[in-house]
């Protein structure tokens, strides 16, 4: 009732000289709104609870050293040792890596996908989608598999005469960018994809009756309207392998320490959660900064990956 | 839109764009495909193409104790995630799609908080926090660590068919007397249903799949089967583990053609 009640608000009290119970219709949209809140205050109770909470806890905590004193000891050692300053070289070099190798796979197949008729896009697409939603363990099982010493890659080259030894391509830097670049690969394919669809035919059709070859159409028209999709992808690729924990931890072979496994051994393995909570804080301060940059700089929806799964 | 092929270029001239394109969907597909067929492998090997073939990988995934109760944990895990995220998830994106409270992103922004924040971060809080209250190594507690990452997945799916729906018609229903409630059980959720059924599988995989968060806060009878598989893998390259990887394979194909499926069923 009350639904109908605010949209009368709207349309007939405003003709009216008296106000049309207006107290009762204040009520009513109080009501509505309450009820929205209702609605929304368990997940939001939930995430508040597991999220908000612990995150802030731990922001806390790094603010205070071992003995309890307040102090930027966490931090201050970030610039003093070396070990520290070598896993942020080695995490943001990976993410380099990775995301770099996912825009030279990942723009042209974007752009394939783009191109095809529907039929065909869309099983194209199961191939991008399955991979999405198997198990990040599952698929670095497989490149471990894949990948080392005497596995697939491997044999086969050696059975062609390429190569006598194997190449190290498994528990070392290249390893792991390779797994990672295969998990992250969706994340810039889908949405490129949506960008790219929604790209006019009819001016690249224009530029290329007013004489443009079909490379200069590319570079000139649908290259630059592909940028900003380009840059969403990108920007997540980029902060999610900041952050990402299993396959460096399984294809890393313990030579390439990530921004995450530092967090996972200064915690578990040491029990310094001051330490380890500050390692928290400036990932998610880099991660958001990243996102904020990103959206400022373009105006988009960092986040719109999602509704693609 | 049928102008999909209108530009004057031959597919021979974009040969070289189907061929790179086919190069990156094979390296796509290609490591599931070969994990499948080396799970029935008769060697330790792992070679491939398998020069023997047997089920031992699935016989000795099935026939362990250890596997079989990870196994469990984590569907019963996955389960009672999609019953507690399904309502939650939906309740949340109904409210956000009728829009007319104020800070509506910024609570849009906080139930999708988990896709953004490292989830590294989400494992260690989580694990401090439950470690005050007693909730690591409990059911329950993976329930709710692993609701709260499902639930924007159901948001957003659920948000994106409220958005096809008009919503006008649950109006009418409440404007002939129906409660909130009722309107939305009997005129909008018969609707979007698709929308509820395909967030829920997404919520049941998301928990199932989980690895790092799981990694910190399952352990002793509650360990699930992500964080047993980590484990192994760090040690050495079990062929069983692609038996088991075949089985998660073929769980997302599954519930990825249902929610397709149901997707359709429009």
């Amino acid at each position: 009732m009350s639904m109908q009640s605010v949209s009368l608000q709207n349309t007939t009290a405003g003709r009216l000289d008296r106000p049309l119970n207006a107290d009762a219709l204040r009520a009513d949209a109080r009501r509505e709104a309450f009820g929205l809140l209702a609605l929304l205050s368990p997940g939001l109770l939930l995430v508040f609870a597991v999220i908000i909470v612990p995150i802030g806890w731990l922001f806390w905590l790094s603010l205070f050293d071992e003995t309890g004193q307040l102090s930027a000891a966490n931090y201050a050692r970030f610039f003093e040792q070396a070990s520290y300053i070598r896993t942020f070289v080695t995490t943001f070099k990976v993410a380099f890596a990775v995301t770099s190798a996912c825009v030279l796979l990942g723009y042209p197949l974007a752009y394939m996908l783009s191109q095809l008729p529907r039929r065909a896009a869309s099983i194209c697409l199961i191939f991008v989608i399955l991979p999405f939603w198997t198990s990040v363990l599952v698929r670095t099982y497989a490149w471990l598999v894949i990948l080392q010493r005497k596995g697939l890659v491997n044999s086969w080259l050696i059975d062609l005469g390429v190569i006598s030894q194997p190449l190290p391509l498994a528990n070392n830097f290249a390893g792991v960018v390779i797994g990672m670049t295969h998990i992250m690969l969706p994340f810039l394919v889908l949405p490129l994809y949506a960008s790219m669809k929604t790209i006019d035919t009819d001016i690249l059709r224009a530029g290329m009756n007013l004489g443009a070859s079909p490379a200069a159409t590319f570079r000139q028209i649908f290259f630059p309207l592909s940028v900003p999709g380009l840059a969403s992808g990108v920007v997540i690729v980029f902060v999610l392998c900041l952050g990402f924990f299993v396959t460096p931890a399984l294809m890393g072979g313990g030579k390439v320490i990530m921004w995450a496994m530092r967090m996972e051994q200064t915690t578990s393995l040491y029990s310094n959660w001051g330490a380890g909570a500050a390692l928290g804080v400036v990932l998610l301060a880099v991660t958001l900064a990243l996102l904020g940059l990103f959206q400022w700089l373009l105006g988009a929806r960092a986040t719109g990956v999602w509704s693609e799964r | 839109m049928s102008v999909e092929n209108s530009l004057p270029i031959s597919h021979r001239q974009r040969l070289w764009l189907y061929l790179l394109g086919g190069l990156v969907l094979l390296f796509l597909i290609a490591p599931s495909v070969i994990i499948v067929i080396m799970s029935f492998s008769g060697s330790t090997l792992l070679q491939f193409p398998p020069q023997e073939w047997s089920l031992r990988w699935y016989e000795s995934y099935f026939g362990s104790l250890e596997w079989r109760d990870a196994t469990i944990v984590s569907v019963k895990v996955a389960v009672m995630t999609m019953i507690v995220a399904t309502p939650l998830g939906t309740a949340a994106a109904y409210a956000i799609n009728i829009g007319t409270l104020r800070l509506t992103g910024a609570i849009n922004a906080l139930l999708t908080a988990s896709l953004i924040i490292p989830v590294i971060l989400i494992g260690i809080g989580t694990f401090f926090l439950y470690a005050r209250i007693g909730l690591n190594n409990t059911l329950t507690g993976l329930v709710i660590a692993h609701t709260v990452q499902a639930l924007p997945l159901v948001v957003l799916t659920v948000l994106s068919g409220l958005r096809s729906y008009d919503m006008n018609q649950e109006k009418v229903a409440r404007s002939l007397g129906a409660n909130l409630f009722s309107a939305f059980r009997q005129v909008t959720m018969p609707q979007i249903r698709f929308s509820i059924v395909s967030g829920a599988l997404f919520a049941f995989i998301t928990s199932f799949d989980e690895v790092v968060v799981s990694l910190f806060i399952s352990g002793g009878e509650t360990t699930t089967l992500t964080r047993r598989m980590f484990n192994a893998l760090r040690d050495q390259i079990d062929p069983t583990i692609a038996a088991i990887s075949t089985c998660l394979i073929v769980l997302s194909i599954v519930l990825l053609s249902a929610a397709q499926f149901l997707g359709r069923g429009r």
